[in-house]
């Protein structure tokens, strides 16, 4: 294991709040506002740590467990991902299974963690969250498949090196429709506007957000950095992918992958400010769709 | 040129699954013009660097037709009927794409079965023919309306088109002329079975044809 291969968990550790801020930046210039500080995600995380928590009595050990076994479960994730040339700190063959898996595990976790209160309104969306993932992970799992047969590599450190900077002229029909489908999974999965709005509080529009409203304290501040981590590794995912830059210089190419990755929070911004939520009953044609993208992209990728 | 091609196709491929996800007929009409632009786009692709006047005014032709006439026609029967909508398919819009899915696998299995008399171009051509043929197909049998029943038939018949601009290069011009014009024909005669329904039933629901009784 190489010392440097700790950089890329370290930047996402430090960074990933950011990205929460960017967005809402994004969206309050898109909307003539001021908008919050680009550190506000920071300070409401030091806010809720320092308070204490309240638990409901009908809850058990599980509703504890969630928000820590959903943090852990994602800072893993951040060690199998490498950032343009920087190697990934674990790293095997077939890895790319055990990062979906991972966040299944996240998912799981924040399901049953929101099923254990007992609560009516958190097993709706629950079980919408549900609904959709499972639409979402055959589109992601189809899309690094693709990889992997075309860099014929099982390890994301070596798919995502094995992709050289020529690829978009090489293959660029694959990576435009790899790039269009996991740009939707990341929608999806961090519930960002086309599918959940993270902004309201209504029953109408809420799926991610409605799981967690009974946590409170350090356990929503661990749920709140978790998801921020989440849309980091998608974010990386996407970047390494999609933006192959091979200069050779590796802190240039560091440097251009984070640019990349907050390139990404503003796109997300940018989607958020156009579009309007869709209707819950048009989001599994969207995740199909994006599906159908992948066995599209994995299809090119058998020549 | 493989990877204009390839664009190409995709770009057929997203118009049939738009058209297997959508509601609206005047976004469906719109789709399968831009599915004929596109198709036009191929013959020429397809060509490589040698494009004779032959290629060109054929590619012209099918543009003109499918993009802009076919169109004119679609839309003027979906004023005079006022529907804008399909409301209820017997297939639903999600259940369709997951068909759709279903139905590329079923394509791409074919596809690298399909014994050829000559190489194709790109390795997707096939697949990409069939995919489009069975929704076609499959939006004929599946939808209610007469307007979208007629825009499987045109996809259908762009499909049986990739076909021809995969393998038979060298169809005589008079052949291909022949097609478009049955097209023309028979979205002509449609367009009249159209107006028909729609005076029938003040719908183009086919449905109700079945409370035709002598």
């Amino acid at each position: 294991m190489q010392t440097i291969a700790l950089v890329h968990p370290a930047l996402a550790l430090v960074l990933s709040p950011l990205l929460l801020g960017v967005i809402n930046r994004t969206k309050a210039i898109f909307a003539g506002r001021v908008g919050q500080p680009l550190a506000q995600p920071y300070r409401d995380l030091w806010k809720l740590l320092r308070k204490g928590a309240v638990y409901s009595r009908t809850t058990t050990w599980v509703f504890r467990a969630a928000p820590v076994v959903g943090l852990a479960a994602i800072l893993l994730a951040t060690t199998l991902l490498p950032l343009a040339a920087l190697p990934a700190l674990l790293a095997f063959p077939g890895d790319f299974i055990l990062l979906a898996y991972l966040l299944g595990l996240v998912r799981f976790f924040a399901v049953i963690g929101a099923l254990d209160t007992g609560s009516s309104f958190e097993g709706m969306g629950a079980s919408r969250e549900v609904q959709f993932s499972a639409l979402a992970e055959p589109a992601l799992l189809l899309g690094l498949a693709a990889v992997a047969y075309h860099t014929h590599s099982l390890s994301l450190s070596e798919m995502i090196s094995g992709l050289s900077s020529t690829h978009w002229s090489q293959a660029g029909a694959m990576q435009a429709l790899l790039a269009a489908s996991l740009f939707m999974v990341l929608l999806t999965e961090n519930a960002r506007i086309p599918v959940d709005d993270p902004n309201t509080h209504l029953e109408l529009t809420m799926i991610h957000e409605v799981m967690v409203l009974d946590f409170g304290g350090p356990d929503f501040a661990f749920i709140l950095y978790g998801a921020s981590l989440k849309l980091w590794v998608f974010c990386a995912l996407l970047t390494g992918l999609a933006l192959p830059v091979r200069t050779g210089n590796l802190w240039i190419e560091v440097a251009v992958a984070v640019i990349a990755i907050f390139g990404i929070a503003v796109l997300v911004g940018v989607v958020e400010s156009c579009m309007a939520r869709l209707r819950l009953i048009r989001i599994p044609q969207l995740l199909v769709g994006a599906g159908l993208l992948s066995v599209l992209a994995l299809v090119l990728s058998l020549r | 040129m493989t990877l204009w091609l390839d664009t190409l196709l995709i770009l057929v491929f997203l118009t049939n699954l738009r058209l297997l996800g959508s509601s609206r007929l005047g976004a469906s009409v719109r789709v399968v013009a831009l599915q004929g632009v596109v198709l036009g786009l191929l013959a020429l692709a397809s060509r490589g660097g040698d494009l004779t006047g032959h290629v060109l005014f054929l590619a012209a032709v099918s543009m003109a037709l499918k993009g802009v006439v076919f169109p004119r026609l679609l839309f003027r029967a979906l004023r005079e009927a006022r529907v804008r909508r399909e409301v209820e398919p017997f297939v639903g819009y999600t259940s369709s794409l997951l068909v759709g899915a279903a139905m590329l696998g079923l394509s791409l299995w074919v596809g690298t079965r399909l014994p050829l008399p000559t190489a194709v171009a790109s390795p997707v051509v096939v697949p990409v023919a069939l995919f489009t043929i069975l929704s076609g197909l499959f939006l004929i049998v599946s939808r209610k309306k007469a307007l979208t029943q007629v825009l499987g038939y045109l996809v259908l018949e762009n499909g049986i088109y990739i076909f021809g601009v995969a393998l038979a290069q060298e169809a005589p011009l008079i052949v291909e002329l022949g097609v478009l014009l049955d097209v023309f024909v028979a979205v002509f005669v449609m367009g009249i079975t159209m107006f028909h329904i729609n005076r029938e039933f003040d719908d183009l629901d086919t449905e109700q044809m079945a409370s035709l009784k002598d």
